[in-house]
């Protein structure tokens, strides 16, 4: 029988929601049989801990005595350049930004050692960071330089906003070069050395809801440590990847847009990371509670590690020069065991999402829901899903004419 | 017998004298360098395995110290910050001697010092900065 999320919320308010995590799932469905789990269990939470670069925050300051518009000038939160082009005391800091004298990758490789992310971190953290800004003075915002230790407490507003979150599957870095290449998918070693994969597998939260059956505009997440929600899908969304029997897909394909007050985070779950060579970025905890409303959605979240497929892809010339394909497919049993077989080599492998947090994560909102400090939302709209024609575009250049 | 992993810190007037050398005649040690260098000022630093008897193994360090070798364990030097690691794995497959590893089972990562050889390839590798070289 077909349960609502009224009829769920109403049974964690009393205390009586059945709530599994997405690991705990696929024992219980296997035990009980999928109709039997889908009528006893209410919710499934996933959970997944991973470098999310497209990520970032919003702040506002409060205004100055006299009053400074940040918009058009600049403004650094610790040396770390902000977006301004907004109004007088709003700004973006987006995680990958580094400070202006950052050597970068000019004594290679970088070491990439701070950035918005850090500063992310901090501010959860509740430390003081330093806000300097110039700006070119108007006549009501006459002020030009600002100098001033701020932190979480002191501003308005600060708030999560990430672009792109919570993938839906990703590739597995190789590298068939004869040097050592340094990527966002960590130190690659030549001639297939090593491997490298980053999503939680079968605790991921969009691995457990493959065709956005549950998740959408508004529903309430776990996200760094506290609570945020979807905003949409994410850039690069591309449900239409090919999936398995099950409908997972094979390929990188769904992604979240997702958004929270930082003043209930908790830097636990917003860490500050340097990929060497590559540049910085955040790693973010994001927990999605899945509703089980019938059998089908029940079923999806008992995927298994085994089930789900990722593409194993050369990042020394296919990645950077954008050429489609893959040179293998594995699952992340397979991943998981420390060893997988790519044409005929057999590599070790290494993660960059955390295992371990996921299930923190996934145990965590479980824990809030059984206690009802979390209700469940109905999103306003589901995501775009695999029927939607969203096709994944690569960038068509079309040369600018020079003015004569 | 006893085996021993050790950091030895030369100071400059010594780095072109034989001492490995006079470990293994006149004490019977078995050596095992894992890394030598010298920095920019000249000093010379080492990271040893010893393999020998006790008394020998006594008396080569003593034999150290009267000829202004400084010598640390090893484990002092190489530090895995916890509070740091975020248990990704990222190093395990890196590690050549499995001094960093994971429990296969809940996915929790380890550092077992005396297993580890100070080779510092972890140190690029760790985006969280959980491991530390004070070399």
């Amino acid at each position: 029988m077909a349960k609502t999320i009224e009829e769920i919320n109403e049974k964690i308010r009393k205390g009586k929601a059945v709530v599994l995590t997405a690991e705990e799932i696929i024992d219980y469905a296997a035990e009980k049989g999928m109709k039997r789990a889908a009528q006893e269990v209410d919710v499934v939470t996933t959970g997944t801990f991973g470098p999310m670069c497209s990520s970032g925050a919003y702040f506002n300051v409060g205004h100055s005595k006299p009053r400074i518009k940040l918009g058009g000038g600049k403004t650094y939160l610790n040396d770390v350049p902000t977006y301004t082009g907004f109004a007088a005391v709003d700004f973006f800091l987006g995680a990958t930004a580094m400070p202006d004298d950052d050597p970068r990758n000019k004594i290679f490789p970088g070491k990439f050692a701070y950035g918005g992310a850090y500063v992310i971190e901090e501010l959860v953290a509740g430390k003081d960071v330093r806000l300097t800004a110039t700006a070119y003075g108007t006549d009501c915002y006459p002020r030009k330089t600002l100098e001033t230790y701020i932190s979480l407490k002191d501003m308005n507003e600060a708030v999560l906003l990430d672009i792109r979150n919570a993938y839906q599957n990703y590739n597995v870095a190789v590298n068939l070069s004869e040097k050592v290449i340094y990527t966002y998918m960590g130190v690659l070693q030549p001639k297939m050395g090593n491997a490298n994969y980053c999503s939680a597998g079968q605790l991921s939260p969009l691995l457990n809801d493959p065709y956005f059956r549950t998740i959408g505009v508004g529903t309430r997440i776990f996200l760094g440590g506290g609570v945020g929600y979807v905003v949409g899908n994410g850039t690069q969304h591309n449900p239409g990847v090919k999936r398995t029997e099950g409908g997972v897909p094979k390929a990188p394909s769904g992604t979240l847009c997702v958004t929270g007050d930082l003043k209930m985070m908790n830097p636990k779950w917003l860490r500050g990371t340097s990929y060497t060579g590559y540049g910085v970025t955040l790693t973010i905890g994001i927990g999605v509670p899945i509703p089980i409303l019938n059998e089908e959605i029940l079923r999806y979240t008992a995927v298994r590690d085994e089930e789900i497929f990722a593409q194993v892809v050369d990042y020394s010339d296919a990645y950077p020069q954008c050429i489609p394909g893959s040179i293998g497919e594995v699952n992340y049993k397979q991943l998981k065991s420390g060893r997988i077989m790519v044409q005929g080599k057999e590599i070790p492998t290494a993660g960059l999402s955390s295992y371990i947090k996921a299930r923190e994560i996934a145990r965590t909102l479980k824990e809030w829901i059984e206690t009802g400090k979390f209700l469940l939302t109905q999103p306003v709209e589901l995501l775009p899903s695999a029927d939607s024609g969203i096709v994944f575009k690569t960038l068509k250049e079309r040369p600018i004419k020079k003015d004569k | 017998m006893q085996k021993k992993r050790i950091v030895l810190r030369y100071p400059p007037h010594l780095v072109d004298q034989p001492v490995i050398s006079r470990l293994v005649k006149d004490y019977d040690l078995m050596v095992n360098i894992m890394r030598a260098r010298i920095t920019p000022k000249e000093e010379g630093r080492l990271v040893l395995e010893l393999t020998g008897k006790r008394a020998g193994m006594e008396a080569g360090f003593k034999y150290l110290s009267d000829i202004g070798v400084e010598v640390q364990p090893l484990a002092q030097d190489v530090k895995w910050h916890e509070d740091r690691c975020t248990h990704c794995t990222a190093c395990i497959s890196i590690c050549p001697t499995k001094a960093l590893d994971v429990n296969r089972i809940n996915m929790e990562v380890s550092f077992k010092r005396d297993k580890c050889i100070a080779c510092e390839l972890c140190i690029p590798v760790c985006p969280y900065q959980a491991m530390e070289i004070l070399f």
